[in-house]
């Protein structure tokens, strides 16, 4: 299936000559879960902001859903819905005048029925009267996002959608992002949060310094980088860990009661039975085990730590 | 090709509507307070210093200044109106919304530049309406006064939306208004006529281009005008074009927009 967004040698210096983004080529598929992870400063807004047409980029191509974003704009456009990260609105509106004047914007036909449901979904019915003053924070963000689904996008660009949003609303935005992913509509997020990729994603990219340097499936990722720790609850403390077992790297706890035995399926130690092997060999005896996986954040930790 | 197809005529209106909506809201700003200034005004020169001055060109001087002061306020709201209708959402970044839509150029300043020229013609008209309380009206050229109020409007809206765009603070904001319109208009003939200065000084009066829409303006009320009418027309025109003109190069550029 072709991709809906299909960003090609894509570099954006700014005027500073601060050079944000260098020779982006991404593909976003249809309908997925797109998270792109990055430091702050590595350029995912400018990205973001490029392919939604708020900053001109330096070279390259983009197309949203085969249409290129110059020379067919409008139908690009219309098929984009953006949540910018700050919360940006007109002040002294209400919320409805706010949502249907976005709807309109983009070229909409009032539709009060529609906007009244997206009102609902984000629990705003009640506040549809309110000057967005007078709104909290996370209704604000909130508010932003029925802007954003008020013209029925394709596409949902949301950008840094849980930065200072308490737990409670950031469980309901995940809720609705994947009922939007039910409707077929492709969600592309920015986040430094790793969980809110590790919970959501289909698909990991990480950019850093204005580079892609990764895009993978997220369990794939999670498998080939993810490393593996085995904890060995011991019958017996021990003083140190033998000297035969040495070539697994060991962590012993500090009160003797627990080995660490961390591995990973890239690098070549050996496995976790020839471990247990080892351990019955040495006279070792164990009460119980138990294994983890590493998150996302550290394999996004490491992965910046490569980086030159 | 059919203009609904060819334009995005409801985001046009749906900008359009905003910008209504924010007068009304603020109508004390946007209508009471021009009208108290301007019936001040009356007060001031037309009362107290009117009445030890002489007519000009065989019209009252209370009369004499009313195209004057309407200019005045019609050329300063419509560049304040129009620069902060496009300078707001800079300020407070909801402009993202406004470039992420699928609205061309030319919509944004139809849409922008029609807003704020609306409000100013309809200030115009209060004005005219507040001065035939003071001073007897009579306006020989009706729908030439109507094309000169709807001309300016439409080019100092264009040009406050050039400077709303340009300015980068509240400060800049207000200082092209301040430093250079506001003096241009004292100084273009709105309290007496050019024709009453020394030679020297009435030529140098010629290098201001509100001489010349006070002058038209004052024309279709009266039918006399410091200068001839096809020039005022031709001159309001060239700065009609030139506002055009640069508009068009910030946008082919994305000048302060999308940089």
């Amino acid at each position: 299936m072709p991709s809906i967004i299909s960003i090609s040698g894509v570099t954006k210096t700014y005027a500073t000559g601060f050079q944000a983004l260098k020779e982006i080529n991404l593909d976003i598929q249809r309908g997925e879960i797109f998270a792109l992870l990055g430091p702050n400063g590595a350029g995912k807004t400018t990205l973001i902001s490029i392919v939604c047409g708020i900053v001109n980029r330096s070279s390259g191509t983009v197309t949203v859903d085969g249409n290129d974003i110059n020379k067919d704009y409008r139908a690009a456009r219309s098929l984009i819905g953006l949540v910018p990260q700050e919360l940006t609105i007109d002040a002294f509106e209400s919320v409805w005048a706010t949502v249907s004047y976005s709807r309109g914007l983009f070229g909409k036909p009032a539709n009060p029925a529609f906007v009244e449901k997206v009102l609902r979904d984000l629990s705003l019915w009640d506040k549809k009267d309110a000057k967005a003053i007078t709104l909290s924070g996370g209704m604000k963000r909130r508010l932003m996002i029925a802007k954003a689904l008020s013209h029925e996008p394709r596409v949902l660009f949301l950008d840094e959608p849980t930065a200072g949003v308490d737990v409670e609303l950031r469980q309901d935005m995940w809720e609705m992002v994947r009922r939007l992913r039910e409707d077929g509509v492709t969600i592309i997020l920015t986040t430094h949060y790793i969980e809110e990729a590790e919970a959501m994603a289909d698909r990991v990219g990480v950019i850093n310094r204005g580079e892609i340097i990764l895009v993978d499936d997220k369990a794939e990722l999670m498998r080939k980088l993810g490393r593996k720790r085995l904890l060995v609850e011991l019958r017996s403390p021990l003083a140190t860990v033998p000297e035969k077992l040495s070539r697994y790297a060991l962590e012993l706890s500090p009160d003797g009661q627990q080995l660490t035995y961390t591995y990973d399926n890239q690098s070549d130690r050996p496995g976790v039975a020839s471990l247990l092997r080892d351990l019955e060999a040495a006279g070792i005896h164990f009460r119980d085990m138990d294994t983890e996986n590493s998150s996302l954040e550290e394999i996004f930790v490491n992965l910046l730590r490569q980086e030159p | 090709m059919n203009l609904r197809a060819a334009m995005n005529l409801r985001a046009v209106w749906a900008i359009y509507r905003v910008e209504m909506a924010r007068a009304f809201r603020t109508v004390l700003q946007s209508i009471i307070s021009p009208v108290i200034s301007t019936s001040l005004y009356f007060v001031v020169f037309g009362s107290a210093i009117g009445s030890r001055i002489t007519e000009i060109d065989g019209i009252s001087y209370g009369a004499f200044i009313v195209p004057g002061l309407i200019m005045l306020s019609l050329l300063t709201q419509s560049i304040s109106n129009a620069s902060f209708a496009i300078y707001f959402p800079k300020f407070v970044g909801s402009i993202y919304e406004l470039l992420s839509a699928p609205v061309s150029y030319l919509e944004i300043v139809i849409a922008y530049v029609g807003g704020a020229a609306t409000k100013s013609i309809i200030l115009g008209l209060i004005i005219l309406a507040t001065a035939s309380l003071f001073v007897p009206l009579h306006i020989e050229h009706p729908v030439w006064m109507l094309a000169f109020l709807v001309l300016t409007a439409v080019t100092f809206s264009l040009f406050g939306f050039i400077i709303g765009i340009w300015a980068k603070s509240f400060e800049q904001l207000q200082l092209v208004p301040l430093l250079i319109i506001t003096p241009l208009t004292f100084l273009g003939g709105s309290f007496y006529s050019i024709n009453m200065l020394p030679d020297i000084w009435r030529t140098v009066t010629l290098f201001n281009p509100v001489v010349y829409l006070i002058s038209g303006f004052r024309w279709s009320f009266y039918g006399k005008s410091d200068v001839s009418v096809g020039i005022s027309l031709g001159m309001t025109v060239v700065f009609l074009l030139i506002c055009i003109a640069i508009v068009a190069w910030i946008f082919r550029t994305g000048y302060r927009l999308r940089n």
